[in-house]
């Protein structure tokens, strides 16, 4: 177990000496003080503030990742994750604060649609692929644009506050009933106490929740099975029985309908938004596309990534007083995620030869024919 | 070594064109190679024999500087020689012409053949001056091509002549084949031969791998027998030893022949084909094929590659979009999924493994739930039973001998014999009423070869109605009730296996016997 955890441990440890080795000598050619700058963010990130700022802010990238990550596993790229996020995001908003429901079904509700918006903007690329094998990488790209207009269209024409009118163009915000209590009074009950302000949002034990669902539903289940299997080699899950087609509806709704609901831990757990407007976050979806790589689509390796990813942006948030550039941020994860997918790589194909020398090993100790082997023999 | 009469020198002492001694060759855990001797003269057409895995492609690598040997030396032309690349092997006049074709399918055949070493400068590549050098190849050698086709319009005899004339635009003397002859019929076998004696008769020397031991002798000048990474025998006058004593020679043991001659062909149809037809683009591919086969019957597809087999197979497993009417048992299974058919009891083994059959980096037993995904033992209702897969596997490993750590370790490390034997193994463990077996035992061992023939004659004993689509005529000969021949999507000829012979067959697959008749 110890081996193991320490093997997972060693490419994001390379990773991590390379990209502080990359982003010091970025620094240095910007005429700061690396080992200030490091000071700088660890001193941001030293306080159970910080940490639980942290995992609130990776709990949407984690979504994201996991998002694209069901799609990767099929070798469907979704890149228009993105698009499908805002999209869903802004009419679970509005749809959201426009219902009354008593508060476990106006959360339902708003998952709902979320799903259901992200799902069937995912589903027009992969319609366009079955019907007219439009590729969809280029169709899914193509959306973000398309959704970007939309929901900018949308929201001045259609669903804003009109109580902003003129002011800002934002969603009413969603009442108390649809939105996530926060989990301090469960971290109070293992005894531990947050100071003042500090709040670990509600939404994390469903994101915990749906890693666990795609882990069971890629391993355990038929239909994942199909989906790795059509990932690895289409024509042998053509000739076992499963549908194509219907393998890319079904994975790209998934995804879509997972990209959908990477606003919601905002629109509902998140006291500072409760609303899609001009201050909401718009390129989470994105990030989701390199924390997968960097997860290597796994469940546990995404949050890591969501982690890593948080931690940096928090440490890097109070550098610009100090005269440091912040940009470093973008620095550390982009040589983080690069580095990480070349060790990887090196790493699969190292454990990929072992693999076959040590079934080889194990394979060629007895042959039959061999002297002193009766014909026959059991291998 | 004895000298050879047959050497075109004939001195009695010609320095060899190549010469390994004691190679050994290990990897983590495993000798690949342990002790490898290989003496080839010049000018001659050189045969290397042996199972899957007792180490041929390990020293064929070593020739060509895909890796270094641990111990052992290398002399080409009796000058010792260290390949640090395959750049070396190149420059040392060794050209590899590998079993897997390395050609840019939408590239045209002089476009291939002059990739990497292109005529001309940087920024001008000269077209003419590279057609002018493949045509006068060509000819030189008698491989036969169009400059200006394009490679994925190509034949596999064709593709295999490119490949062979890029080793030659290179310059190389010395011409390695690995297993050159497995995808190859008959014709095409005399043709590729009649091109590799030109070649030797011109002073090249040729080296080649085959499973195949029949062509080995009526080709070769001499043969090199490896067992487990061992030279065990060196033949220097192939006409002094039988097919049976070089096969007993490469396993250590007696052989099986797929002789089946006992009758258990009963009178119920199991699966009927009715006026089966594929088009594409206007173009019968398979073109009102109709047959029926019995329980405890094997009907054999005899056919030059590409006249159809594949289409046919495919259209019965619904995988390809047909006319006319396919039946098993009396259920009409024309309009039923892939997944419908296989559940109805039609067992499946592709043509290409690798390619159709196995999902490579998945585990042995996430490949035998391959095709079998929705029914027990390997699926329960919408969750795969890893236990139940986990341990049918287990079984199937036992039954059909799949040399094999276990049964969680990706497929891709077995050898292509335990691969095949997997495949079958999870087919016939999975009941089927059908057996559709296109090249069962291509590319596998000897062994494996055996008893991949066993298992389908023992289900034709229980009753078991198989499609078998092979390239190997024995192989048809020898397991088929009834032998059908399929020529540009049609089925010319019905013959008797107890009657034909593979030369016949052969003449029946080009069309040649057909001519005089219509």
């Amino acid at each position: 177990m110890v081996r193991r955890v320490a093997r997972a441990l060693i490419g994001p440890g390379i990773a991590a000496v390379a990209a502080m080795a990359i982003s010091s000598i970025a620094l240095l050619i910007a005429g700061s003080n690396p080992i200030d700058a490091f000071q700088a963010m660890w001193q941001s990130i030293d306080s159970t503030e910080s940490v639980v700022i942290i995992i609130n802010k990776a709990v949407p990238f984690y979504i994201a990742g996991v998002a694209v990550a069901v799609g990767f596993k099929m070798n469907l790229f979704n890149i228009g994750s993105n698009g499908q996020f805002i999209l869903a995001a802004l009419i679970a908003g509005w749809a959201g604060a426009e219902v009354s429901l008593p508060a476990p079904l106006h959360v339902a509700f708003i998952f709902l649609v979320a799903i259901a918006v992200g799902g069937a903007w995912a589903l027009i690329a992969a319609v366009l692929n079955v019907t007219r094998n439009v590729n969809v990488v280029i169709s899914t790209i193509m959306l973000n644009y398309i959704a970007i207009g939309l929901v900018a269209f949308l929201l001045s024409e259609y669903l804003a506050n009109d109580e902003n009118a003129g002011l800002v163009a934002q969603t009413k915000p969603i009442p108390p009933s649809g939105q996530l209590p926060s989990l301090n009074r469960l971290v109070e009950l293992v005894g531990f106490d947050f100071a003042p302000g500090v709040e670990l949002y509600g939404f994390l034990p469903f994101a915990v929740l749906l890693g666990v669902a795609y882990h069971v539903l890629l391993n355990r289940s038929r239909f994942g099975y199909d989906l790795r299997l059509s990932g690895i080699n289409p024509e042998a899950a053509r000739s076992a029985g499963v549908n194509p087609k219907r393998m890319v509806l079904i994975t790209l709704f998934l995804s879509g309908a997972i990209a959908g609901m990477i606003g919601l831990p905002y629109l509902i757990a998140d006291p500072n938004f409760l609303k899609y407007g001009d201050a909401f976050p718009t390129t989470i979806g994105f990030t989701g596309l390199g924390l997968a790589l960097l997860g290597n689509n796994s469940p546990i390796g995404i949050a890591a990534a969501a982690l890593v990813w948080s931690t940096i942006e928090r440490a890097t948030q109070t550098l610009g007083p100090l005269g440091i550039p912040p940009e470093i941020g973008r620095i550390l994860q982009g040589s983080f995620l690069l580095v990480a997918v070349i060790v990887y790589e090196v790493i699969r194909r190292r454990n990929a030869a072992a693999a076959v020398a040590a079934a080889a090993a194990a394979t060629a100790a007895i042959r039959p024919g061999d002297p002193g082997v009766p014909a026959g023999a059991p291998a | 070594m004895e000298s050879s009469e047959r050497a075109p020198a004939g001195t009695g002492t010609v320095t060899p064109a190549i010469e390994l001694r004691d190679i050994v060759k290990r990897f983590p855990g495993v000798v690949a190679n342990d002790g490898v001797n290989l003496t080839v003269r010049p000018g001659t057409i050189h045969a290397i024999v042996g199972e899957n895995g007792a180490g041929k492609s390990t020293l064929m690598k070593t020739l060509y500087g895909a890796h270094q040997p641990d111990e052992g030396t290398i002399a080409v032309d009796g000058s010792v020689v260290h390949f640090a690349s395959p750049r070396d092997a190149i420059a040392a006049g060794i050209g590899m012409v590998f079993q897997h074709f390395m050609l840019a399918a939408n590239f045209t055949v002089w476009e291939n053949v002059v990739l990497g070493d292109e005529p001309g400068t940087p920024v001008a590549l000269r077209p003419a001056k590279a057609r002018a050098r493949l045509r006068e190849l060509a000819e030189q050698y008698g491989l036969d091509v169009d400059p200006d086709a394009v490679v994925d319009d190509l034949g596999v005899g064709e593709k295999q002549r490119v490949e062979i004339l890029k080793v030659l635009y290179r310059g190389a003397r010395i011409v390695i084949l690995d297993e050159p002859t497995a995808v190859l019929v008959p014709q095409e076998v005399d043709e590729l031969f009649g091109s590799l004696r030109e070649l030797t008769a011109q002073g090249s020397t040729v080296v080649f791998i085959s499973h195949k031991l029949d062509e080995v002798l009526r080709h070769a000048d001499a043969i090199t027998v490896i067992r487990a990474g061992r030279t065990v025998g060196e033949v220097d006058d192939p006409s002094t030893v039988t097919p049976r004593m070089l096969a007993e020679m490469m396993v250590g043991a007696e052989l099986p022949t797929p002789e089946t001659r006992e009758r258990t062909v009963t009178d119920v149809a199991e699966l009927r084909v009715d006026r089966l037809s594929v088009r594409d683009d206007g173009r019968s591919i398979v073109d009102d094929v109709s047959f029926t086969i019995h329980r405890g019957e094997v009907v054999g597809i005899a056919g030059v590659e590409g006249n159809g087999q594949s289409e046919l197979v495919h259209a019965i497993l619904g995988l390809v979009a047909a006319d006319g009417r396919v039946t098993v048992g009396d259920q009409d299974i024309s309009t039923m999924t892939t997944q419908q058919r296989r559940a109805l009891g039609v067992g499946y083994i592709a043509e290409d493994r690798q390619k159709e059959g196995l999902a490579l980096p998945f585990s042995l037993w996430e490949n035998a739930a391959l095709g079998h995904q929705s029914r027990p033992p390997y699926g329960k209702g919408p969750w795969i039973d890893v236990d139940g897969a986990r341990s049918q596997t287990e079984r199937i490993v036992e039954d059909f001998d799949v040399r094999t750590p276990g049964v969680d370790v990706p497929i891709l490390t077995l050898s292509g014999g335990n691969q095949q034997k997997l495949v079958v193994g999870r087919e016939m463990t999975a009941d089927p009423r059908v057996l559709v077996a296109a090249h069962p035992t291509r590319g596998v061992d000897v062994g494996a070869q055996a008893l991949i023939w066993d298992i389908l004659r023992r289900a034709r004993h229980d009753g078991l109605a198989t499609l078998l689509v092979s390239a190997d005529l024995d192989e048809l000969i020898g397991l088929s009730d009834r032998l059908l021949v399929m020529l540009r999507g049609r089925i010319v000829a019905e013959l008797d296996p107890a009657t034909v012979t593979p030369a016949d067959l052969g003449s029946y697959m080009t069309g040649a016997a057909l001519e005089g008749g219509h």
